[in-house]
């Protein structure tokens, strides 16, 4: 496979190491003159100097045959050109990008741009993972199809501690897929009793989220 | 019409100011905010009091747009200086806001060219020049004065 990187700070030099012993052609671009002389020290010839997003510079590296392009340079402007111009213009199947602040995702998104990474984000849903008491965690979002995967803790005094999963009455569009208790897990039947403390996990058409958790969240519950 | 110019350098500050004498309502985004200087510059009164205005920061940050007035232009011009966040904005004009005139300013004739193809409206100064250039080398035009 032939994989061009554009980029070659901490995430594109590592990346073309990585990819580079699994028996992949990589080509490296970078715009700093002392980046670039840095990384050529190890990646030599498979690392070529210019700007990224100049069309020339592109060609010059083969985009046109390339399998894949990862643009991973600091500048979310030019990682979303890039990508766009790969897939757009040279026809390259399939394109990463990173998004280095999150809320650029959205522009990413409008200009047809995916997967774009941002770890920012990836870490902000970890913390949210990991503390519980953050409340509702985003386990898996389907966009496109329109499906979202939450997880939530019951809160005491819930309007759902204590009921049976048939008696949550929850909206249609919504169903209780795992409860998490003393830590193991299990696949609910209607019969199942949700107790305060427990982790539940739902699949819940989009929109739906507001009404599914105030089943779940303690009576007055503090702002988040 | 309600034009909303982002980039306020010497390309920007310039459209701003006619389309402002000409009439039209005009809003400018700029990072910088001492980049008004260049608005206020060879006027008789503040470019606010004239009754432009201006806003203070990041072109891709959504609402700064929306404070720029972004729902209301009727015209959108990108020209800060950097042709690949121009490229990024004016498209978000276009497809997010559905400004039906969007005009951008992009040095690089190789993206210039590309992304016209697309469907924006690209002036590209450096292919501007090499054509005049060109021109004046071959003696099809006799250059007087200065053509910018």
């Amino acid at each position: 496979m032939y994989i061009l990187i554009v980029g070659a700070g901490k995430v594109g030099w590592n990346l073309a190491r990585e990819l580079g012993e699994k028996a992949n052609e990589v080509i490296v671009i970078e715009s700093s003159r002392r980046r670039y002389e840095v990384v050529e020290e190890e990646l030599e010839h498979s690392i070529q100097y210019g700007d990224g997003t100049e069309l020339w510079v592109l060609e010059r590296a083969g985009i046109e045959r390339a399998d894949l392009v990862i643009a991973v340079t600091g500048d979310d402007e030019d990682n979303m050109l890039i990508c766009q111009m790969a897939r757009e213009k040279y026809g390259v199947e399939r394109v990463v990008s990173r998004c280095n602040n999150p809320r650029n995702l959205q522009h990413f998104e409008l200009l047809g741009v995916k997967p774009a990474v941002s770890a920012t984000d990836l870490i902000l849903r970890l913390i949210e993972h990991e503390v519980p008491k953050y409340g509702l965690v985003h386990l898996l979002d389907l966009k496109e199809e329109r499906l979202e995967i939450i997880e939530m803790e019951v809160a005491e005094g819930a309007e759902a501690d204590g009921r049976m999963v048939r008696d949550l009455n929850l909206p249609d569009g919504s169903l209780v897929i795992s409860i998490l208790r003393d830590g193991g897990g299990f696949v609910p039947t209607g019969d199942s009793v949700v107790h305060s403390g427990d982790e539940v996990l739902l699949v819940l058409d989009i929109g739906l989220e507001e009404s599914v958790t105030e089943r779940f969240a303690g009576r007055a519950a503090p702002a988040a | 019409m309600f034009v909303l110019v982002v980039g306020c350098g010497r390309v920007g500050s310039a459209i701003a100011k006619s389309m402002l004498a000409e009439g039209h309502e005009v809003s400018v985004l700029d990072e910088n905010p001492e980049a008004i200087a260049l608005l206020n510059r060879g006027l008789d009164q503040s470019w606010e009091d004239l009754g432009g205005s201006y806003t203070v920061g990041t072109a891709l940050e959504i609402d700064a747009l929306l404070a720029a007035g972004i729902e209301q232009a009727d015209a959108f011009v990108a020209s800060t200086d950097g042709d690949n966040t121009n490229l990024v904005i004016a498209q978000i004009a276009q497809r997010r806001f559905d400004i039906e005139r969007v005009v951008v300013r992009v040095l690089d004739p190789g993206r210039a060219k590309w992304y016209a193809q697309q469907g924006l409206q690209i002036v590209c100064p450096t292919q501007t020049a090499i054509e005049l250039l060109e021109a004046a080398v071959r003696g099809d035009v006799a250059v007087e004065g200065v053509i910018s």
